[in-house]
């Protein structure tokens, strides 16, 4: 109570203060929204006679146009029927450029012609009556609804649908079941991926292979500030999940000065004489993460503009990546070839809702 | 033939190479720079005389020492020329990139400033300094090869960059990858070997001399064909093509639903 008197007083205490009411209003409760409209219904135009209405010059002007416009529209015609002939499709790919643009400009001029050379003339020249409709009301009359229900009441007479208990009852019963076979087809949404997100192609011995030719890289091919788009070695174009274990599989080679190469301790020894092999897919969205300045060391993926330095455990510096991009552990077998000492250690590519999960 | 080359290339670049090179290079003075390219010539890099290196020599003494240091070993305003072969002088010096005429993110093509003659020069003279990449070979820059291979070799290593399309694209901080539709088969294929600036290297180990060869048929092709899908606005894809469709097509749109609804005057 005491609170309700004082947030009175503060708000009598405001208003002094702004002045714009009195006590008095406040009291009788003339504060609030003002029910009349602000703007006054301005009513119907009046209504403005067309310039072809009072000069027949303006009329005779238009009548010209609307022809001008058909006439426009048969040349169009014309002119599509001629570049179908003119510029027939060959051999030559070019052909398709010049067919497709004449054909389409003249079929264009043809209908477009006709469309506008129409609103024109009922804009122009057709009657100009203006009309007011009132809307009626949405309410049917008492003898409509009546009506109605007098239908209702007959329908249920003849089907006897009050009547006849046990078609009633089976009706309910196939209609609330009817649902079902369409809900369990989403069923083949899955099944869930399983652990076929946190396992690529690589595994321990696996050659590093050149994308597409496949032809596997050995480490002293990898020149100083070259980078290689790498698939692994064996992964082969006619097996049926190709696709799909490309996609998770692509990394990027690239050979930096092992002075300028910042690794983590735990990470010395996943690299082979400054060559590093990262993940290409992007972590945050899995765009192929490819564009690498050969100076500043930094890859970035052209989706989002993520930016990873490859030299510090490709680290996010810039974008709305989450993550590092994962490294493949490399090394080198007896024959020189490059090849990965495991398979990542994490899921590659974006988050997934059970990643931390193990 | 391969290995010819290579047993000559090996030959080059060993110590006794200077004095064997200049009496090859006698032989060959006179045949002279724009005829070599009518020909296939088998030992091109072998071009390299003395005189050359003299005259070479003085041209970086004059226009590049200030920032590459008198004997090419680098300053703090720019990076040693050793060893960075003739193919990059003449990429960088033909395009006009160098010299450079400020610094910023990226160097730009500018007028060329040097006779062909002179880049030839100032090529040998750093060529003579250590092993490094050599002029391209005409015989793979003919555009001859095979232009769906290019294409997808293209697509694997330079799209991301450049563009599908050759067009080029945006790097960090006002780096950018230029586009390719004017650039030369020797253009392109110097950049692939010497990695140019912020572009990485695409080593002879990595995309062979023929494989490069395929990816400049594919360039020369898009250069030469025009597009078959109508205008290209920049072959920027769904950027430009947005553009026109949003601002473009629907602004026309909106125009044709205001004249079908205004009254006539």
């Amino acid at each position: 109570m005491s609170d309700n008197s004082n947030e009175v007083e503060v708000k009598k205490d405001l208003e002094k203060a702004s002045g714009s009411y009195s006590e008095h209003e406040y009291e009788l409760g003339l504060r609030g929204v003002v029910n009349e409209d602000a703007v006054a219904d301005p009513g119907l135009e009046p209504h403005r006679v067309r310039m072809t209405d009072k000069s027949e010059k303006h009329e005779k002007a238009a009548v010209r146009q609307v022809a001008l416009l058909f006439t426009l529209s048969m040349l169009g015609s014309a002119f599509a029927l001629w570049a179908y002939f003119n510029f027939p499709l060959s051999e030559d790919l070019s052909s398709v450029r010049l067919n497709t643009l004449y054909l389409g400009v003249g079929m264009t001029l043809g209908l477009m012609g006709i469309g506008i050379g129409a609103v024109h003339w009922a804009k122009t020249l057709m009657p100009d009556n203006e009309v007011s409709e009132e809307r009626h009301l949405v309410r049917g009359s008492d003898e409509k609804r009546a009506a109605a229900i007098e239908i209702l009441a007959a329908a249920n007479q003849e089907s006897g649908f009050t009547r006849r208990k046990l078609i009633r009852r089976t009706l309910y019963g196939s209609l609330a079941l009817f649902p079902f076979p369409g809900i369990i087809l989403l069923a083949d949404l899955g099944p869930n991926p399983g652990d076929s997100l946190r396992h690529t192609y690589w595994k321990k011995g696996t050659r590093l292979a050149k994308d597409p030719t496949g032809i596997e890289i050995k480490a002293s091919d990898v020149t100083l500030g070259s980078v290689f788009q790498v698939i692994p070695a064996g992964l082969n174009p006619s097996q049926h999940d190709y696709l799909e274990e490309k996609a998770k599989a692509a990394v990027l080679l690239v050979r930096v000065d092992p002075s300028e190469l910042n690794e983590a301790e735990d990470r010395k020894s996943w690299s082979y004489q400054g060559i590093v092999a990262y993940s290409k897919i992007c972590t945050h969205v899995g765009c192929p993460v490819a564009l690498y300045e050969q100076q500043t060391h930094h890859l970035l993926c052209p989706c989002h503009q993520s930016t990873f330095d490859l030299v510090n455990g490709c680290k996010v510096i810039f974008g709305p990546a989450a993550r590092p991009l994962p490294q493949l552990p490399i090394t080198v077998d007896s024959e020189g070839y490059l090849v990965a000492q495991s398979d990542f250690l994490e899921p590659v590519g974006p988050s997934f809702w059970d990643r931390s999960v193990k | 033939m391969k290995q010819l080359r290579r047993k000559v290339n090996g030959l080059r670049r060993s110590p006794r190479a200077l004095g064997i090179v200049m009496i090859a290079a006698l032989l060959a003075v006179g045949t002279g720079y724009s005829t070599v390219s009518a020909a296939v010539a088998p030992n091109r890099e072998v071009v390299r005389t003395q005189e050359q290196i003299d005259l070479g020599k003085k041209i970086f003494l004059a226009n590049c020492a200030s920032c590459h240091g008198k004997n090419a070993e680098g300053t703090q305003n720019g990076p040693s020329l050793i060893g960075v072969g003739e193919a990059s002088v003449d990429f960088q010096v033909s395009t006009g990139r160098m010299p450079g005429a400020a610094s910023g993110p990226q160097l730009e093509v500018k007028p060329v400033q040097f006779t062909e003659e002179d880049i030839a020069a100032m090529a040998a003279f750093i060529g003579s300094l250590g092993t490094g990449p050599s002029i391209p070979d005409e015989a793979y820059l003919q555009a001859n090869g095979d232009p769906s291979a290019g294409g997808e070799l293209f697509r694997i290593n330079c799209a991301m960059c450049h563009n599908a399309a050759g067009a080029g694209g945006a790097l960090t901080q006002g780096k950018y990858a230029p586009g390719l539709m004017d650039s030369s088969a020797k253009t392109i294929y110097e950049a692939m070997v010497t990695g140019p600036q912020n572009m990485p290297v695409f080593s002879d180990a990595n995309i062979t001399p023929e494989q490069k060869n395929d990816i400049i048929t594919y360039l020369t092709f898009v250069q030469e064909n025009a597009s078959v899908g109508g205008e290209e606005l920049g072959s920027l894809g769904p950027v430009s093509e947005g553009l026109v469709a949003w601002f473009g097509l629907l602004g026309l749109l909106i125009i044709i639903a205001v004249w079908l609804a205004a009254k006539s005057n």
